[in-house]
């Protein structure tokens, strides 16, 4: 599809000229320029901590800038608080929605600027103010649902439908793809298009090429603080971006060996098993993984993923089925038992499951291993040794500040963080590895380093479960791929064979034969 | 980044600005009471510095609070909330008393038997709640609550049986043997006061092995981690479940440990109780201001010792003694709000930097 370009280049709605802005002795933008026209999807390019959000956030008023002038409309402004931004008609969507969660969608909308008639709030009116904004973007919004009732993407699209209700002309959307599925993508980027085509602005903050590529028309690269360039999106590729934005060229094929792969190391059969809600939803889940080779799960999220990887590393029992490792029984085992057995994992929720925020990076890369005798006697642990593994660690998988070893793991950043569980779970060196959406909310630059990781273990002959809501993630690592759907594996498709459509269409039941 | 740290790094910091504002908040109150602070200050601190026997007054009654205070911090790095260490100290100081009464057994033996039963009441105490948790879901502040209302009619029961009533009636029970004593007989009671004891060594070695517990084991490790984050701990192998039931074991053994140091060292004898005697509760307080750390946990208890023992002199000038309540509790109330000033504080300097 022709993307369609709806920029006024007459019209400047926004500047930010030269803006710095200091935190203490650190600079996190150092003389960024930004404009943004009448029409335009301008995307803000970076990695992870270069000064995208802070940008952003100067211009919401969120932050004053220390040097720099914005000007709005022409006219120089000092944007002092999000109200003052509101009223000169930018509106944020954060990357973690701020809604009421039992409110209906028009209740969250109108919060805070409620239309009042007599003493009570005129729900009709909003719910018609509501209905009207949707419909001419085309959000197909429930506007009587409540937020906890519906999907992440149409939460996102509240929060849309409230920037716009706010009368917002230009919209900052923060890393919008992140949690949406391939599909919902693809609506964001239609309702982008809609908007624009009605004379708004967009400005999204993300480090997804593809995206930039498929909505935006200008990309301003941010590296480090420092403003690098502005480049018109139809000239560049994907490629050229990634280097801008990294620095460095990028390798976005991982060398994988050749490698037949051996006898099973994970066998799952006809596992069946409950949502927290205590319905059913593995209906008879098979998988198997041998040696040296990659299984990639995809599916969307919601199919039984998040519980297949909590019932396999003992977090959540199971009703039936069989789980065995390596030949041994560990069906609704305890964690311990499950990585004594040989299975080490990178879980889902970084900051939930795989780190203790409050502990130091040492502390944390003995999370399952304090009580061997390497680390601790009789019940002691043993400080220096901890400290020399950690040292070691942070060297080979170059986290940063390479001095980090002390400081807790909360203080680092995303990438940093991924990377002291990474470090951790690939030296444990089990035989199963299992990584669920191991790159999400990372760079280019990071997600090369964690695919490199993940593709060496299984060239040391181990096995690999890769459970991922990226497509292409699941794509260039699997050399098998299981689509699941509904808590069933609904097909199987080798490396090579597979493409976006085929996996899409079985990815939303469509393999599945209805009778 | 600026590798120094500066004063505003240290906790302590703010644990004595909001020791500080306590005094002005009392002050305050004393003027409107028409006493002058001065005067009410001064009758404080003499209460407590002007003579050795204060000072040992003041020991006296800080070593339970740090005990209660320990148990308190204990379980803050664990996660929970033990606001049972009233009752925990109170059958702590039950089991105690039985066995000083009841066995007899030369006396450092029969010293560390009545320690062990006051250690093992306590840890049961905590035991049960935190199996009623871990087993049912019950939410361990309200059947800690609960609980401390059985220890205190439990003991009220127990105190009235024959072979450790006192003779002759009256509402308390018979003194403990001698052997069960923690007293310092040897001192000169009229220089030292007579109730000097050995509670409070025992104190600062206990506080010393918690903290090692805490930061240098494996055990340690498990409830912190607990502590700070459940799923992960989980996730690492650790079990939750049998983390919760430790920690409050040991938690309410610390409790019951500190009631066996108040009767053997200071009351003698259980009395028929009217109200709750509040140690555990005074406990949070200490925990607090000793910010959950079991060393400063020590200078906590011996704060609030002082404080308590100091401040039932303040009717000399007039001032009721309650007005160390109102300080205490604003000093709770401000370490509590510390990270406002920590906040204010940071705002304040990262301006003065950019400029």
């Amino acid at each position: 599809m022709e993307k369609q370009r709806n920029v006024d280049m007459d019209t400047v709605v926004i500047q930010m000229k030269d803006i710095v802005k200091k935190f203490g002795n650190f600079v996190a933008n150092d003389g960024v320029n930004l404009t943004v026209h009448k029409g335009e999807v301008h995307a803000i390019l970076g990695e992870n901590g270069a000064g995208k959000s802070t940008l952003m956030n100067v211009l919401y008023g969120l932050y004053r800038p220390t040097s720099g002038d914005i000007l709005v409309g022409g006219e120089k402004v000092e944007i002092d608080s999000p109200k003052k931004a509101i009223e000169l008609g930018i509106g944020m969507v954060h990357q973690h929605f701020m809604l009421v969660q039992p409110f209906t969608v028009t209740e969250n909308i109108i919060l805070g600027m409620e239309t009042t008639k007599g003493l009570t709030v005129d729900l009709k009116k909003a719910r018609e103010d509501v209905t009207a904004i949707s419909e001419r973007y085309n959000l197909q919004v429930d506007v009587d649902a409540k937020v906890e009732d519906i999907s992440v993407g149409m939460q996102q699209r509240v929060e849309i439908l409230k920037v716009l209700y706010r009368g917002a002309d230009i919209l900052i959307l923060d890393e919008p793809t992140a949690s949406l599925t391939p599909q919902e993508i693809e609506e964001l980027i239609e309702i982008i298009g809609n908007l624009t085509a009605d004379g708004k602005s967009v400005i999204l903050i993300t480090h997804k090429l593809k995206e930039i590529k498929a909505s935006a028309d200008y990309c301003t690269i941010i590296r480090r603080g420092k403003y690098i360039n502005t480049v018109d999106v139809n000239d560049v590729d994907e490629n050229e971006l990634a280097s801008m934005m990294v620095g460095r060229t990028v390798e976005f094929v991982v060398d994988k060996k050749e490698l037949t792969p051996g006898e099973d190391v994970l066998v799952v059969k006809d596992l069946h098993g409950k949502d927290y809600r205590g319905i059913e939803i593995l209906k008879g889940f098979n998988i198997n993984v041998r040696k040296g080779e990659i299984v990639g799960i995809a599916g969307i999220d919601g199919n039984g993923q998040s519980e297949l990887i909590e019932m396999l590393t003992g977090l959540k029992k199971a009703d039936s089925g069989q789980v065995t490792i390596n030949g041994e029984d560990i069906f609704n085992a305890s964690p311990r038992t499950v990585f004594q057995k040989g299975v080490s994992s990178i879980p889902e929720d970084r900051q939930k499951h795989g780190l203790v925020l409050d502990f130091s990076v040492a502390e944390n890369m003995i999370l399952q291993n304090f009580g061997e005798p390497e680390f601790s006697k009789n019940g002691v642990l043993k400080k220096g040794a901890i400290s020399e593994f950690t040292k070691k660690l942070i060297e080979k998988f170059d986290i940063r500040p390479n001095d980090c070893e002390n400081q807790l793991a909360g203080r680092l950043s995303g990438g940093n963080q991924q990377k002291v569980i990474i470090a951790r779970e690939v030296t444990n060196d089990k035989d199963l590895l299992i990584a669920v959406n191991p790159t999400r909310g990372l760079d280019v630059g990071a997600i090369e380093f964690v695919h490199k990781y993940i593709v060496d273990q299984r060239n040391k002959n181990k096995a690999v479960l890769l459970v991922s809501f990226e497509l292409d993630e699941i794509m260039s690592l699997s050399d098998r791929i299981d689509v699941i759907y509904d808590g069933k594996i609904v097909g199987e498709v080798a490396q090579g064979e597979a493409d976006e459509n085929t996996l899409g269409l079985l990815m939303a039941g469509g393999g599945v034969q209805h009778e | 980044m600026n590798k120094k740290k500066s004063l505003k790094d240290y906790d302590i910091v703010f644990t004595l600005i909001a020791i500080l504002i306590g005094f002005a908040v009392g002050a305050i109150m004393l003027v409107i009471a028409k006493i002058s602070p001065i005067d009410a200050y001064k009758t404080l601190f003499d209460g407590v510095f002007s003579k050795p026997k204060f000072m040992i007054w003041s020991i006296v009654y800080a070593t339970p609070l740090i005990f209660t205070g320990l148990s308190v911090g204990f379980s803050f790095r664990t996660g929970v909330f033990n606001i049972g260490a009233e009752g925990q100290f109170v059958v702590g100081t039950l089991a105690a008393c039985a066995v000083g009464i009841l066995v007899d057994l030369p006396s450092p033996l029969h010293i560390l038997l009545c320690f062990v039963a006051a250690m093992v009441a306590g840890a049961i105490w905590g035991i049960i709640v935190a199996y009623l948790k871990v087993k049912f879901g019950i939410n361990e502040v309200l059947s800690m609550i609960m609980f401390n209302w059985l220890a205190f009619y439990l003991s009220n029961y127990v105190m009235n049986f024959a072979v450790l009533h006192k003779e002759g009636g009256g509402e308390a029970t018979k003194d403990i043997l001698d052997s069960a004593k923690i007293t310092m007989p040897f001192l000169d009671a009229k220089t030292f006061g007579p109730n000097a004891n050995w509670g409070i060594l025992v104190a600062i070695a206990v506080a010393i092995l918690i903290y090692f517990i805490i930061n240098k084991t494996t055990l340690g490790y498990q409830l912190r981690a607990v502590g700070f984050n459940r799923t992960a701990a989980e996730y690492g192998g650790i079990s939750v479940n049998r983390a919760v039931m430790t920690a409050m074991a040991i938690s309410g053994g610390l409790a019951g440990l500190g009631g066996a140091m108040q009767l053997m060292g200071m009351s003698m004898r259980i009395s028929q109780y009217s109200s709750q005697e509040g140690f555990g509760f005074d406990g949070i307080t200490v925990a607090l201001i000793g910010a959950s750390n079991p060393i400063g946990c020590i200078f906590a208890g011996l704060f609030y010792g002082a404080m308590k023992y100091g401040g039932s002199k303040l009717n000399l000038v007039g001032a009721p003694s309650e007005i160390i309540k109102i300080i205490m509790g604003c000093i709770v109330f401000f370490i509590a709000i510390s990270h406002v000033f920590k906040a204010l504080f940071s705002k304040k300097s990262l301006k003065k930097e950019v400029k």
